[in-house]
């Protein structure tokens, strides 16, 4: 996780187009001046960056299925249930799959685990519409390429 | 067999909490019933989940914002069902 720059994924482990599927990365940083107030004493990984490492997984997943062509904006967070603690350094797989693919927009619902327990869970609904302009677009794509999502013609391809 | 309109009635009372018996088929999702555009993402999900079909939201946006279309061709539930109705059969043909 990049907090410093709300950059959350690591790395994508897996993307299934055909499923609408996505497992994901995230390992939270040791130390983060995040820490030092969520809590003192006892640092605990704040649960709406939990949400957000959802969304952005889900963002993905999304941004892929439209062939880096549109953009994901979130929009509705439902459903939020956190059950477990998450400490620094813990390692994260995050997953999602669509829920729906709508004029407009789309719907995921996203899971968060740790060593195999389930730590967190939500539904996610997000606006989707053309980049705003081509430099997002084209952070997206750098961003797209460090973490390892695959380009979009080796997705098309399976 | 329920209408289209009872259908998409019973989706907006449901999802907006709106009484089910203040939902007219004359009355215009946005203006009389006060959906804003999030909630009618909502309502989208549910439509297009019960009638098998995706409703044209972008489409029919831009219609609106371009000037040839009004939100009452859209958004009143009596022209929303005959919508839904042309896009089932569509769907269909």
């Amino acid at each position: 996780m990049r907090l410093e720059t709300f950059q959350l994924i690591d790395r994508i482990a897996e993307i299934n187009l055909t499923d609408r599927k996505i497992s994901a990365e995230a390992i939270v940083p040791t130390t983060s001046t995040i820490f030092e107030g969520h809590f003192p004493g006892y640092p605990l990984m704040p649960g709406v960056l939990l949400i957000e490492s959802m969304a952005q997984t889900s963002g993905w997943l999304v941004v892929a299925i439209n062939r880096f062509e549109r953009m994901p904006f979130l929009a509705q967070v439902r459903e939020a249930k956190f059950r477990t603690f998450v400490e620094p350094g813990a390692r994260l797989t995050v997953t999602a799959e669509l829920e729906h693919d709508g004029s407009g927009y789309a719907m995921t619902n996203a899971k968060i685990a740790h060593e195999g327990k389930a730590v967190c869970s939500a539904a996610l609904t997000f606006r989707v519409m053309e980049f705003p302009n081509d430099e997002m677009n084209r952070q997206m794509r750098d961003t797209a390429a460090r973490i390892g999502l695959p380009d979009t013609e080796t997705l098309a391809h399976g | 067999m329920s209408s289209t309109f009872d259908t998409i009635a019973n989706i907006i009372s449901e999802t907006c909490d709106i009484p089910r018996e203040t939902i007219k088929p004359e009355s215009h999702a946005i203006n009389d019933l006060g959906i804003d555009s999030l909630d009618f993402l909502d309502i989208a999900f549910a439509i297009d989940k019960a009638f098998g079909i995706k409703l044209p939201l972008e489409q029919w946006t831009q219609e609106v914002n371009d000037g040839k279309a009004t939100t009452d061709q859209y958004f009143v539930l009596e022209n929303l069902s005959a919508r839904i109705d042309d896009l089932v059969a569509a769907k269909g043909a």
